[in-house]
């Protein structure tokens, strides 16, 4: 087997994939957190801020197909390493102890289906805008407050965030070591990165659906 | 002191295995605890039942043969120890202690408590060292060695072999092992050369054996005797992604 | 029996260049013909395997345990000798052959001294290059220490993990070759007999220890790098399975076993606690180049160390050898230690324990620089006694450690079984009576990468040897041998385990043969080890079957050998009546208990030959030549 083939054979070259495909989502919810606070500024100023991605079609398809694919061979990776990994201990300890790893790092699993299910349904809600009669390609803010007023669809946000803060908890920090940022002088720095990044973040995305459950935003 | 004990208890390879409950009494507390194993063997060897199957040879830590999942911890409770280090002073009068093998598909049980490890072996000899054959090499002192260097060095060539790391990780992966090796003789001058080759070479037989990937859980290092650095791992991931693009065939 | 130990003429610097240059070679293509079989993968073994196989030759190598790379060798800390004279502080080829005789009293061959001494140089140079991490200067140069009582600086050390850094080494070397394919590793496989076949050996039957299948492999040449017998006394440093099985079966095959009761005592050991204790800890003699050794000066004196005033404890090492003090050599310091504990003065619950204490040394460099210089010791020693070495000084006592006897070996490293070369600890050759620390691992490499793969072309280039195949007659035979040895074992279903037999044995040999022996004590143990052996026989139990992984019946054979090899052992004390190096006969001592040699009778070596298992065996005698240096008195006052 060759390069690229021997590469994304290998459980390293798997990894090392999801961290970059990861990085591209850390990048994207970054900068799409950033854009959902405008909603506090007013309809109009995130109206705009959408409108504006929407205007320039390179942008915007270049952005979504770069986003898929990340996705894709994210999961694609994510699932194939999982199974290996499943079939690497055929017999289970009686009693095992985890006395090293984080919560986070062992959520990694079922946090990341959470967020897919999360992505699809999210995708469905507030851009194809199918799941809901009532839906308005320009008035995004419009659909924000229409949707996530409900108790149990802003409830479904809050869990997602959650999931959000868990994996990039571990995935930030962990994506260091997979790309092989050896220097122990980075060590704590890659660790308050991590955190800040998954607490900033998912916090910032919950505000809104708080907001609009506790009817601050109307 | 009393203790009880469970045990895992298997025929042979392929065989089926079980848990089977043992009482230790009056254990003394300076005893180590494959001391206390040996008690206890004794005792069932005059009650005519076949003696627990354990691995241990050099009983001072270095050779990296004893190699037991105690209450769920390769090596039990204390840091930076192997089991045959451990001493039955860290244990409570009354206390019920499980005993199993290292569990790993790459691990298979030879019997009861004993493993087969040659994975490690087969790992190392796809390319675990400098090729270099005896005679012909330059005086000791030729090439100079930072003192750092030779100290990370060794830091890394302290592994013991013992499977620990593997037996820690809820992936059973080897990483740890692995990237000891690789680091050991990376960082130094005499093996920088066959570096990248080297990275390929080990993590593909490392796959081949059916050791699970890594997700930097960090189990490994917490469980090693000779707490091995997690930056081994990083830097591993390192020389491979570089081995991985600089490698001729794309 | 023959006994030309087939050494070069010519001046002693010359003797191995001279050699190499008359052997005759193998013809590069005819290499791969020839197939040699190396029992062990310690530092001998497997630095043997690896070069003879880089060689061409196709080499099969077994260990019994489950890798290559846990060789005992592995468990060696304080370092390696080699007279690089880095630090320029005199040191030579010759002043290492000079410290390598002197301190085996006597009793060494000259002539492979020298050429350990020379070959030291290379196998610096050899381990470094395959990666070994030494220690080093803030310069980049290697960094050295003095060791066990040398007056110069010439120990290379990694840590206090030498004999694991040179073993890794050694065994990654070996598996680069299995890798090629040029070696075949056989672990958990363990070495029943020698196979014999015109008079030469040509091959081992072994015991697969997974599957319990007796089996043989077969060869041109047989390697046995088997380590020693240190565990003839039950409690020792070595390794729980280090045994005597595989020289013991060559013995009974016509090899001759020389100077089995030259066995070193380590001064520097954690005292034993308790019966059930399985082994004992080394700590590294370099603790001696800082602590002091003492005892309180009066007897039953059971006070607390810190009670004890300056005035009321004994330095006794400082004051019986002013010039050595604490750094006084093995054999010395162990025997002054036994001393003190008869004399009633040891320390710790079963008075068999001396203190070592660093409280001044501490004062004097401050707690950091000790730290630096033995944390990982002092760490060690707080888990096994859960005692503060900072605070309290650490107990000690000398434990069987190394043992120079093994079988007899010419200069080419054959034994009196023609074929059967034998190398590393399971020798006899370099180290006399007493083996000077950190000369081991110089030996076993030296015979494993240098020695062995040029003499063993030589055997093989003037040997005609035609191929056997796996239905002769001999090796049928000797596969049925080990198979009813093994099964007797389990037939004899008695009440006692093998250990407790082995338990017994080593008692009595620490007793009677151990640090200091006398006529009576070994006459008594001559007594005492045929009824042990008998009761054995008697009423061993071994459970669980020859067919399958069974440790029990593996421990029962070893313990089986020592019970025979024993004997040997007090038989050789009892014979030389004398004291030198390891060892020292009470009768032959000066007035202040110095051990007096008897140059006259005994400057030679005593090789023992097998005549059959119930007439006593023949002791022959190989004279010890020294032309290049003068038997001085060894005098360390
Ligand atoms: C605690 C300790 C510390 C030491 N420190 C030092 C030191 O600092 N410096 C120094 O120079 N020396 C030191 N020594 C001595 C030195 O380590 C040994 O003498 C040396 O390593 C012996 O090497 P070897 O290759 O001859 O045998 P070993 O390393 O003992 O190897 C024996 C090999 O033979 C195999 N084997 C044995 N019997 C059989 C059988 N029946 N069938 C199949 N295989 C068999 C074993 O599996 C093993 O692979 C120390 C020794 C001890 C115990
Ligand atoms: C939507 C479906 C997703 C799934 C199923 C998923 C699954 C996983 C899993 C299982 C891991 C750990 C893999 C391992 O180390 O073995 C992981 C790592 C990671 N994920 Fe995701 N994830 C998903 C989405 C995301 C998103 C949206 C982001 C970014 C916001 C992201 C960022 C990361 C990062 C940075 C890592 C760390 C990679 C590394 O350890 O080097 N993932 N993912
Ligand atoms: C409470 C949190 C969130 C809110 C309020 C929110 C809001 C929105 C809105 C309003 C849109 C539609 C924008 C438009 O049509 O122009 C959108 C699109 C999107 N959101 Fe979110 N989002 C949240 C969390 C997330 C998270 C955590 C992710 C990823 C893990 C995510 C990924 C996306 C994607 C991929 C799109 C489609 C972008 C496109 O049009 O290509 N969102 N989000
Ligand atoms: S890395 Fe640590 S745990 Fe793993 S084998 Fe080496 S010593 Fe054992
Ligand atoms: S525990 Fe396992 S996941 Fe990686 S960091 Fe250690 S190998
Ligand atoms: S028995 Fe050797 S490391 Fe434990």
């Amino acid at each position: 087997m060759t390069g690229v083939g021997r590469f994304y054979g290998s459980t390293i070259g798997k990894k090392i994939v999801m961290a970059v495909s990861g990085v591209v989502w850390v990048g994207y919810v970054v900068v799409h957190m950033s854009g959902n606070l405008l909603a506090y500024v007013g309809p109009s100023a995130i109206n705009d801020w959408a409108a504006f991605l929407k205007s320039t079609l390179p942008l915007l398809w270049g952005t979504r197909i770069l986003l898929v694919v990340a996705l894709v061979v994210h999961i694609h990776a994510a699932y194939s390493l999982k199974q290996l990994d499943r079939l690497s201990r055929p017999v289970e300890y009686a009693k095992l102890q985890h006395p090293a790893s984080t919560l986070a790092s062992r959520a990694m699993g079922w946090g990341g289906v959470l967020l897919l299910v999360f992505l699809v349904y999210h995708i469905l809600e507030l851009t194809v805008g199918v799941v809901h009669p009532a839906f308005s390609h320009t008035d995004v803010y419009g659909n924000l407050v229409s949707y996530l007023s409900t108790w149990w669809i802003g409830l479904f946000y809050l869990v997602a965030m959650v999931a959000l803060a868990g994996h990039l908890y571990h995935g930030v920090w962990s994506m260091f070591q997979t790309v092989g940022v050896t220097n122990p002088r980075y060590d704590r720095l890659r660790r308050t990165v991590a955190t800040l990044v998954a607490i900033v973040v998912p916090v910032g995305f919950a505000s809104i659906p708080l907001a609009i459950l506790f009817g601050l935003m109307r | 002191m009393n203790l009880t004990l469970r045990v895992w208890r298997q025929e042979a390879a392929g065989t089926e295995g079980r848990m089977v409950t043992y009482p230790a009494n009056d254990i003394s507390p300076e005893m180590s605890f494959l001391e206390m194993l040996d008690v206890v063997n004794e005792r069932l060897n005059d009650d005519g039942k076949e003696p627990i199957a354990f691995d241990s040879d050099c009983r001072e830590g270095i050779c990296g043969m004893c190699s037991l999942m105690i209450n769920g911890q390769p090596h039990g409770p204390m840091k930076g120890t192997a089991t045959c280090q451990l001493h039955m002073r860290t244990f409570q009068d009354g206390d019920t202690i499980v005993i199993e093998p290292w569990r790993a598909k790459a691990f298979p049980v030879v019997r009861d408590l004993v493993v087969d490890r040659s994975a490690f072996d087969r790992v190392i000899e796809a390319g675990g060292f400098i090729s270099v054959s005896t005679g012909g090499v330059p005086d000791a002192n030729e090439i100079l060695i930072p003192k750092d260097t030779a100290d990370t060095s060794m830091d890394a060539a302290s592994c013991i072999g013992c499977g620990a790391c593997v037996a820690a990780c809820p992936n059973a992966s080897a990483m740890l092992f692995t990237a000891a090796k690789v680091t050991h003789l990376g960082v130094l001058p005499q093996g920088k050369l066959e570096r990248h080759r080297r990275a390929l070479n080990l993590v593909a037989q490392m796959d081949i054996e059916g050791f699970g990937g890594c997700t930097n859980y960090g189990e490994c290092h917490a469980a090693c005797p000779k707490e091995i650095p997690l930056d081994t791992i990083a830097r591993l991931n390192r020389d491979y992604l570089l081995a991985s693009v600089s490698s001729p065939e794309i | 029996m023959e006994f030309d130990a087939k050494i070069p003429d010519g001046p002693l610097a010359d003797k191995w260049q001279r050699y190499q240059f008359d052997m005759k070679l193998v013809n590069p293509a005819n290499k791969r013909k020839h197939k040699v079989i190396v029992v062990g993968s310690g530092l001998a073994g497997a630095s043997a395997a690896a070069t003879m196989a880089e060689l061409g030759y196709r080499v099969q190598c077994l260990c019994f345990q489950d890798s290559s790379r846990r060789a005992h060798s592995i468990a060696a800390q304080g370092g390696i000798n080699a007279a690089k004279n880095y630090q320029n502080d005199g040191d030579s080829v010759y002043r290492l052959f000079y410290d390598t005789i002197k301190g085996g009293d006597f009793r060494g061959r000259e002539a492979n001294t020298y050429r350990l001494a020379e070959i030291s140089v290379a196998i610096i140079d050899q381990c470094v290059a395959q990666g070994v991490p030494f220690a080093r200067e803030y310069g980049g140069l290697l960094d050295n220490r003095s060791f066990g009582g040398a007056q110069v600086s010439r120990t290379f050390y990694a840590r206090g993990q030498t004999g694991q850094q040179l073993l890794l080494g050694a065994y990654q070397a070996l598996a680069r070759q299995v890798g090629r394919g040029a070696v075949e590793m056989f672990p958990r496989t363990e070495m029943l007999d020698i196979i014999v076949i015109d008079g030469r050996a040509r091959g081992v039957v072994v015991r697969d220890l997974v599957t319990g299948a007796v089996r043989s492999h077969l060869g041109d040449a047989v390697v046995l790098a088997t380590g020693g017998y240190s565990n003839v006394f039950y409690l020792s440093t070595n390794a729980l399975g280090c045994n005597v099985t595989a020289t013991w079966r060559a013995y009974k095959r016509g090899a001759a076993f020389a100077n089995p009761c030259y066995t070193q005592i380590h001064p520097t050991c954690i005292p034993v606690e308790g019966d059930y204790q399985s082994k004992l800890t080394l700590m590294s003699e370099s603790l001696r180049n800082d602590g002091r050794v003492w005892v309180p000066a009066a007897q039953g004196d059971t006070r607390a160390s810190a009670d004890i005033p300056e005035s009321e404890r004994d330095y006794y090492l400082e004051r019986k050898y002013p010039s050595f003090g604490n750094l006084a050599p093995r054999d010395i310091s162990s025997r002054a230690a036994k001393e003190v504990t008869d004399e009633g003065r040891g320390v710790g619950k079963n008075g068999l324990g001396v203190y070592l204490d660093f409280a001044d040394a501490i004062a004097r460099l401050g707690r950091d620089t000790i730290e630096e210089r033995y944390g990982n010791l002092f760490e060690m020693y707080n888990r096994i006694t859960d005692e503060n070495p900072y605070s309290v000084p650490m107990r000690i006592f000398p434990a069987p450690h190394y043992t120079m006897g093994g079988l007899w070996v010419d200069y080419n490293l054959m034994s009196t079984l023609p074929g059967l070369h034998i190398i590393g600890e399971a020798n006899f050759s370099d180290h006399g009576a007493n083996r000077l620390g950190a000369s081991a691992l110089m030996q076993g490499l030296a015979d494993g990468y240098f020695i062995i793969p040029s003499t063993m072309g030589d055997y093989l280039a003037r040997t005609p040897l035609d191929p056997i195949a796996s239905d002769h007659p001999a090796v049928q035979k000797t596969e049925a041998d080990v198979g009813r040895r093994t099964q007797r074992l389990l037939d004899v279903n008695g009440t006692r385990s093998a250990d407790s037999f082995h338990r017994e044995l080593g008692r009595l040999m620490w007793d009677k043969c151990g640090m200091a022996r006398n006529d009576a004590g070994l006459r008594e143990a001559l007594e005492r080890i045929p009824e042990i052996r008998a009761e054995f026989w008697r009423d061993v139990r071994v459970l669980g079957s020859a067919a399958s992984f069974n440790q029990a019946l593996e421990k029962a054979g070893r313990v089986a050998d020592f019970l025979e090899f024993s004997e040997l052992m007090c038989r050789d004390a009892l014979e030389r009546t004398e004291s030198c190096g390891g060892h020292f006969r009470e009768e032959y001592q000066t007035a202040e208990g110095e051990a007096t040699r008897d140059d006259e009778h005994f400057a030679h070596v005593a090789a023992w030959e097998y005549s059959g298992a119930d007439s006593s065996p023949i002791r022959h005698i190989e004279p010890l030549a020294f032309e290049n240096v003068d038997l001085a008195v060894r005098s360390y006052k």
